[in-house]
């Protein structure tokens, strides 16, 4: 990590609320927050507390009440719905609790769907489908299907699709919360190795402690406001 | 590039049940819609090639059909005079002066009765009619009291089978011969001599008067001038075109009735593909939003389950024009409105019903799918991936 470097996240007085009934729940307010370029942040906190929201913001799938997110050169929160389908694409990589692979495609066909919005041809494509693979450790699995592969297995083909268009940052979303503590060091480890390896920027929202331990930085959130560990 | 068209039919291949199921509602409909078509195309078909392009039918004004029709002694050997009578290799007019009279048969084995017309012919009747062939035995003699009939009536009316007796006009009539004339409307009749015919029919005028023209593009100046001589009260039809005005109304009953039955079915098969979307995007919220996270824009989204209804309604067309091109095996024999005489023809599935059935399983299968993937499109990406 390089200190004097600029922060690939940059968060300013960001606010969130929703809408239950014709209540208004504030779920972030105020949030000013960055990132370093190759930082491995961890995000915790009691449920409720605002870390999805808060990743999901960063992520560019929900969007902000007010305030500002810069990730790298581009403020997302000035894009339309359409910019940001076509900067999450290339930018932002997606790891689940729950895998989210697409049952009736094989692990090769998954890691090949964000490949689709690319203009790389077919023999492209394949090239960065088997090197992924090949990273997470699955290059013989590639024509299976999800359902014919491990919980931990199926995670690895998610970060395989998370990395393979080469996103500047991962969003994690309890990554290793659906996995036995084997199957989650071998994840964990390998989000390690995408920070340290392959200088990936890495936010990933946990209970785990274990998997906390991992992270360079423990941010924790709490009703809606930060604190740094 | 949006999501792979393999996405749409491997999930509709996960649910092959649900797939068989609405499909085959939505197939049952186009078989119905395929079926009528065919109906109405088989019945056409018959009536149309029963007449030749060549071949000229006189008929007095404003008669719709032969059985309607009368034409004189006089006015008959007038039209046999004209310049555009062909000459046959005999050297006599290619013009047969035809009775037509409709009598009530029983038919074999159910003992129903139905009307058969009874064609008085002459000696270049067969002449005009080259596709018409005596399958077996021989011509009726002129002057006899002898009749052949057609393939399709001989095997399902009584009396009407070769050896065979018929009794009718106050005679009995021997059936010589039985003749072959393929699918038109001929093979339904009974043919014998003409000029026998009138007498036991205590007929004075022909029903019509047939001929073939010299040359086939002198039909309008003929038709204008005989419609116009004022010895003559007949109008003069080409004979493909007066086979296909006796087969309009029924043809156009039959795709009328087709089309407001399948209309009707249809909102059904509509309404079953909806539902099946419905529960298709139901149970894919997660891998929508999941797809909406990693990139995919919303017309991504909702082509994906336009085309998964799509190829929905393809399988129902496919299935619905696959058991409906089985009904070409059978023979319908129905009444001819025109003429009041039964008719046999079959079912026949032509290139343009096939397409127009494939297209109809298509706009169903559209009109299914359109609201789900409209749904599918729109959703949260975020309330989507908390579906999980």
């Amino acid at each position: 990590m390089d200190a004097a470097a600029p922060p690939i996240v940059v968060i300013r007085n960001l606010t969130k609320s929703y809408r239950r009934g014709s209540q208004s729940i504030q779920v972030l307010s105020g949030i000013n927050f960055d990132i370093a370029r190759g930082e491995f942040v961890a995000l915790m906190g009691p449920s409720g507390s605002g870390k999805s929201t808060l990743l999901n913001l960063i992520a560019g799938i929900d969007s902000a009440d007010e305030g500002s997110i810069r990730i790298g050169e581009q403020e997302i929160t000035r894009l339309s719905e359409r910019e940001l389908a076509h900067w999450r694409a290339g930018h932002v990589g997606f790891i689940f609790q729950f895998y989210n692979l697409i049952p009736v495609l094989t692990a090769y066909e998954n890691v090949e769907l964000p490949l689709l919005l690319t203009t790389l041809k077919r023999r492209e494509r394949r090239e960065h489908v088997e090197a992924v693979l090949s990273v997470v450790g699955l290059a013989d699995r590639m024509d299976h299907y999800p359902s014919q592969l491990s919980g931990g297995q199926q995670q690895r083909v998610a970060i395989a699709r998370a990395i393979v268009t080469d996103p500047e940052i991962l969003v994690a979303d309890e990554p290793t919360g659906d996995l036995d503590r084997v199957s989650a060091e071998e994840i964990l480890q390998l989000m390690d190795r995408l920070v340290r390896e392959f200088k990936k920027t890495v936010i990933m929202v946990t209970h785990d402690p274990r998997a906390a331990e991992k992270a360079h930085v423990i941010r924790h959130l709490e009703k809606g406001e930060l604190s740094v560990t | 590039m949006g999501i792979p068209y393999s996405y749409s039919f491997r999930n509709l291949w996960t649910r092959r049940l649900t797939t068989l199921l609405t499909a085959s509602g939505m197939g049952l409909v186009v078989f119905v819609f395929a079926a009528t078509l065919m109906l109405a195309e088989g019945l056409q078909q018959t009536l149309v090639q029963t007449g030749s392009p060549d071949n000229v039918v006189v008929l007095r004004k404003s008669a719709n059909s032969e059985v309607q029709s009368g034409v004189e002694r006089a006015q008959a050997a007038l039209l046999e005079s004209q310049p555009e009578v062909a000459i046959g290799p005999d050297g006599r007019p290619l013009l047969a002066k035809e009775l037509v009279v409709l009598i009530n048969l029983r038919k074999r084995g159910g003992n129903k009765p139905a009307n058969v017309v009874i064609r008085g012919v002459s000696a270049a009747s067969l002449q005009l009619r080259p596709a018409i062939g005596l399958k077996v035995g021989r011509m009726p003699r002129p002057g006899s009291v002898e009749v052949i009939a057609g393939e399709s009536l001989a095997r399902r009316f009584k009396g009407c089978g070769l050896g065979e007796t018929l009794r009718f006009g106050m005679r009995d009539w021997r059936v010589v011969g039985v003749f072959d004339a393929g699918s038109t409307g001929f093979s339904s009749e009974i043919w014998g001599d003409a000029d026998q015919m009138m007498q036991a029919f205590r007929r004075q005028v022909y029903s019509s008067v047939i001929f073939r023209l010299k040359d086939t593009n002198a039909f309008d100046a003929y038709k204008a001038r005989v419609e116009g001589d004022p010895r003559l009260t007949v109008e003069a039809k080409r004979e493909t075109r007066y086979y296909l005005d006796q087969s309009e109304a029924m043809s156009r009953f039959l795709r009328i009735l087709g089309l407001v039955l399948t209309v009707v079915f249809s909102i059904g098969a509509v309404i079953g593909a909806t539902i099946t979307m419905y529960a298709a995007v139901a149970n894919r919220v997660t891998e929508i939003g999941t797809l909406r996270a990693l990139g995919f824009q919303r017309k991504s989204i909702l082509l994906a389950f336009v085309m998964e209804a799509l190829l929905l309604g393809l399988c129902g067309g496919l299935l619905g024009v696959g058991a409906a091109s089985f009904m070409q095996l059978i023979t319908i024999s129905t009444m001819n409105w025109a003429s009041f005489s039964e008719l046999a023809f079959s079912f026949t599935l032509t290139f343009g019903i096939l397409w127009k059935s494939l297209l109809f399983s298509l706009v169903m299968g559209f009109i299914g799918g359109a609201l789900p993937a409209v749904r599918a499109s729109r959703m949260n990406i975020v309330e989507a991936l908390r579906a999980t």
